[in-house]
């Protein structure tokens, strides 16, 4: 089933008259830099997700608070659809735009508000770069924990709406853990602010709420984020292995051992000969799987640790462990890593990222399953994984030009997806539904779930402007997947009517 | 997994539940849900019939390699910090156990954190799924039992914290981690001014802090990690040695000063929050983010002082307060009515218990 907007399954939308769009955003916001020639248009069909694209109808890039608020009222009275975006980064689709709608382009906001040592929190414009951040703090031996491999050109207004992870959220969390405070425009463009500068505010978690709501519930438009002391060090050990399977294990074993490592990833033996070809980070190229596993804090302790981990990576049947010498070969170690998406994309002419969860005892399971997909499919999978807290990132190797592999590639993605819910885990653990994923949530979640998520949006935009057709299927949309969709005779949605 | 003793206190009264709950939308009869009612302190009286949660208990998971337990919401903490302990892991927000007597639900919904909670992070953020019996009688199920889930909106972490308003929570999974290898805590006499100045110092370097507290007239420090961290920050810091028991009496407000007769304030201010200048006594905790306050002051002057400082003050004496809770601007408190009405719209779940309004 196409994930481009549908209106007859994902609900009519408006019709916007675009010329009285315009002259009315020009007359009340004179200085508001619009683009909506086809030419300037163009960059902006879609996000990371780049097999899908919609021309909006025109992009937005505000520089100032009461610009957006405005154009949200002009949108909000002209019933006119508005979809965020930060950098454009996501791989979910969360800011394809829509004919009718118009793209609202939140990076000018990219400055840095306050750097604040003492209170160690750093408050910044939605579009500030993440890594950015802390290049900022760095100077006071400070930085912001979360570090998704896109940091050097992903904003935070966008990690927020997606709930970011990174290499390191085993041990320092995701985005939600590392906010104090966001400050948002409804659609009506009524300001809110959510959290506070302390630990915790009075009522509802809307903090909570809106971390991970991917445009649909609020603009954001400053960041109040944690900032940590720098560990004084950080350590890397790459241990190979002959099969995933013990590769698995050792990480059980790890933290069975009461250690809680700063990074803990592994790739099989497909993203390791992708990444050593490109980056030559001395990977061992004939292992079936390897694992990074960092530790960092205090010297002593790492050093400890490192020991114990050892350890247990050779006990686990590691064939080889090895310990990052110093610091050019911890980056050279982890720069294969954080690159394996780009070197598995010069071993095939496209490739598809997949980003579901499982628990991390079904990581055996889910490999062979994988294997058997691929081979159903006949489209090779690497595999990279956030081993620490069971985010797979399965990359699916098809060509775009030959026809018909891209639906094969995305019916592969949708089957890993599935097998992910069946083993108890999630179709996304940080890069979001988007409009990718929208058809796998029927998966996840049931019609009275969906209805609940459904309530919660109307809660706060009432007249689904803000960015429609995201992140929550329509009920519509599910019947008619479920249809298509019949899993050993049992409907997942059997109450509702179908199509 | 499972020992004898947890399956014996297992019980699965979801069924049961969920029928009271729809009887109670079929009458429109509001329902004051109750755990331990350890805090019933806490917020405002609801005019409703009592809603046992205590048969609903038992760990219905726990695998200590994935570090994540989920439990029945009825199920004491006293029982399932037992089970982590058992596999040297914790509960690393360290929520107050009350006499024994808290539950699980009852300490997620009201969403309290312990001595730990600056460094290691709040109930909420340990907060991985939930199960829910809604507005509209159904038993649904939010999060998971992964580390990472951002499919949907995160209503799990959004039940954290919402004193009951917005739903029955009926299990809970968390993120649990390993005990720290070492412990050490430090008594060191100064004044509460120059602790705060050197909590916002110490606070910018990587030293395996995990509780601060000053008393009125010390700086108490809990040390957390593995051997070497911890030993050489106890060299490098210097003071007394400080019994650990210390953490325990103020997670559970069992302190002296818990004792004095005038009402209770807890003032949740930001981190490097000088001293504030307010009659009565107070204890300093969190680094300095949480202040208890002992005082008859006014409550209309103290929420000035310290919203001025950009916190939150909540009374935790019961029925001294017009409004427990810090009151709302009007924007955020519409947002609130909407959500409570989208969730529960009829309003049996708890009404009041945290604002008027919801
Ligand atoms: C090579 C590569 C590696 C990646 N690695 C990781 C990783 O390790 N971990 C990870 O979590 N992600 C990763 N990502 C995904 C992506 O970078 C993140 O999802 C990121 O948070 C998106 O930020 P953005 O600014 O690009 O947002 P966009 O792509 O512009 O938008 C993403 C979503 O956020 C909404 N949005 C954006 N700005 C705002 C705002 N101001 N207010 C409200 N809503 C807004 C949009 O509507 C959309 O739904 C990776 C992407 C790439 C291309």
């Amino acid at each position: 089933m196409n994930i481009l907007y549908d209106e007859r399954v994902d609900g009519e939308l408006p019709r916007a008259d675009k010329a009285i769009l315009l002259a009315e955003l020009r007359q009340r916001i004179p200085d508001l830099k619009l683009l909506h020639s086809a030419e300037d248009l163009r960059p902006y069909e879609c996000d990371g997700l780049s097999a899908y694209r919609t021309t909006p109808m025109l992009v937005a890039l505000p520089e100032r608070l009461e610009q957006v608020a405005t154009l949200l009222k002009v949108c909000h009275a002209q019933k006119i659809p508005v979809v965020p975006r930060g950098a454009g980064t996501g791989l979910s689709g969360g800011a394809l735009p829509l004919e009718q709608g118009v793209l609202l382009v939140m990076a000018k906001f990219n400055r840095i508000l306050e750097i604040n040592p003492q209170g160690r929190f750093a408050r910044v414009q939605p579009g500030v770069r993440n890594l950015a951040i802390s290049q900022a703090a760095a100077p006071h031996e400070l930085y912001y924990a979360p570090d998704p491999s896109s940091q050097i050109a992903c904003s935070i207004g966008g990690n927020v709406a997606e709930n970011a992870g990174g290499v390191h959220c085993l041990k320092y969390g995701l985005t939600v853990h590392n906010l104090l405070k966001v400050e948002i425009l409804t659609v009506e463009g009524e300001r809110l602010t959510l959290g506070s500068d302390a630990l915790d505010s009075p009522g509802f978690d809307l903090l909570a709420l809106f971390t991970g709501s991917e445009g649909m519930l609020g603009v954001v438009t400053e960041v109040t984020v944690k900032l940590l002391p720098k560990p004084q060090v950080a350590k890397v050990l790459l241990a190979a292995f002959d099969s995933v399977e013990k590769a698995g294990a050792a990480v059980a074993d790890i933290i069975a051992a009461g250690i809680v490592p700063g990074g803990l990833e592994m790739m099989d033996n497909l993203s390791i000969r992708a990444a050593e070809d490109f980056i030559h980070a001395g990977y061992p190229v004939d292992a079936e799987a390897i694992l990074l596993c960092e530790l960092d804090g205090v010297e002593a302790d790492v050093h400890d640790d490192c020991e114990r981990v050892r350890h247990v990576l050779e006990k686990a049947g590691a064939t080889e462990v090895r310990l990052a010498r110093d610091e050019v070969e911890r980056a050279k170690f982890w720069a294969g890593r954080k690159n394996a998406f780009p070197a598995v994309g010069r071993i095939s002419p496209d490739y598809y990222c997949m980003d579901g969860t499982i628990p991390k005892r079904q990581l055996p399971a889910v490999l062979r399953g994988i294997k058997d997909f691929s081979d159903e499919y006949g489209l090779r999978v690497a595999n990279v994984f956030h081993a620490g807290d069971g985010n797979m990132h399965p990359l699916i190797l098809f060509d775009a030009n030959a026809p018909g592999e891209l639906e094969r590639a995305e019916e592969l993605g949708a089957k890993i997806l599935e097998l992910c819910v069946a083993v108890g885990g999630s179709i996304t653990g940080e890069h979001g539904v988007g409009r990718e994923k929208i058809n796998s949530m029927c998966v996840q979640f049931n019609a009275d779930e969906l209805t609940v998520f459904h309530a919660v949006k109307a809660a706060f935009d009432p007249s689904g402007l803000l960015n429609p057709g995201k992140n929550i299927p329509t009920l519509h949309r599910c019947a008619e997947f479920g249809g298509m969709h019949v899993h050993a005779g049992k409907l997942p949605f059997p109450e509702l009517e179908r199509f | 997994m499972s020992t004898a003793s947890m399956i014996e206190r297992a019980d699965d009264s979801a069924a049961v539940l969920v029928e009271q709950v729809q009887d109670a939308l079929s009458q429109r009869r509001p329902l004051a849900i109750r755990g331990g009612d350890s805090k019933a302190f806490l917020g405002r009286m609801v005019d409703g019939e009592p809603l046992d949660m205590r048969a609903h208990i038992g760990i219905v998971s726990y695998d200590p390699t994935e570090l994540v337990v989920t439990a029945r919401a009825g199920t004491t903490l006293v029982d399932l910090v037992a089970a982590l302990d058992a596999h040297e892991q914790m509960l690393p927000f360290e929520p107050p156990r009350f006499d024994g007597v808290a539950t699980l639900g009852g300490s997620i919904a009201s969403g309290l954190s312990g001595p730990r909670r600056p460094w290691a992070g709040s109930a909420r953020d340990f907060v991985l799924g939930t199960r829910v019996i809604t507005g509209h009688g159904k038993h649904l199920r939010f999060g998971g039992e992964v580390m990472k889930n951002v499919a949907g909106y995160d209503l799990s972490r959004l039940m954290a914290g919402s004193f009951g308003c917005l739903g029955i929570i009926t299990e809970v999974s968390l993120k649990v981690l390993p005990k720290p290898r070492l412990c050490r805590s430090l008594r060191l006499e100064m004044p509460a001014d120059r602790a705060l100045l050197k909590l916002s110092e110490w606070g910018q370097q990587p030293l395996p802090i995990s509780g601060a507290c000053h008393d009125g007239s010390a700086l108490c420090l809990r040390l957390e990690g593995g051997e070497g961290s911890v030993l050489a920050a106890c060299d490098r810091l210097g003071g007394e040695p400080q019994q650990a028991s210390l953490w325990d009496d103020l997670r559970e407000q069992r302190l002296d000063f818990f004792r004095d007769p005038r009402p209770l304030w807890r003032l949740s201010v930001p981190l490097a929050t000088p001293s504030l200048a307010v009659p009565g006594e107070q204890f300093i905790d969190w680094g300095g983010a949480q202040r208890w306050l002992k005082s008859d002051m006014s409550e209309a002057d103290l929420r000035r002082i310290v919203t001025e400082v950009g916190g939150h003050a909540i009374c935790y004496t019961a029925g001294h307060a017009a409004s427990p809770f810090h009151p709302l601007p009007t924007g955020l408190m519409r947002y609130h009515r909407q959500l409570k009405a989208a969730l529960d719209p009829q309003g049996i779940f708890n009404p009041g218990r945290q604002y008027a309004e919801v």
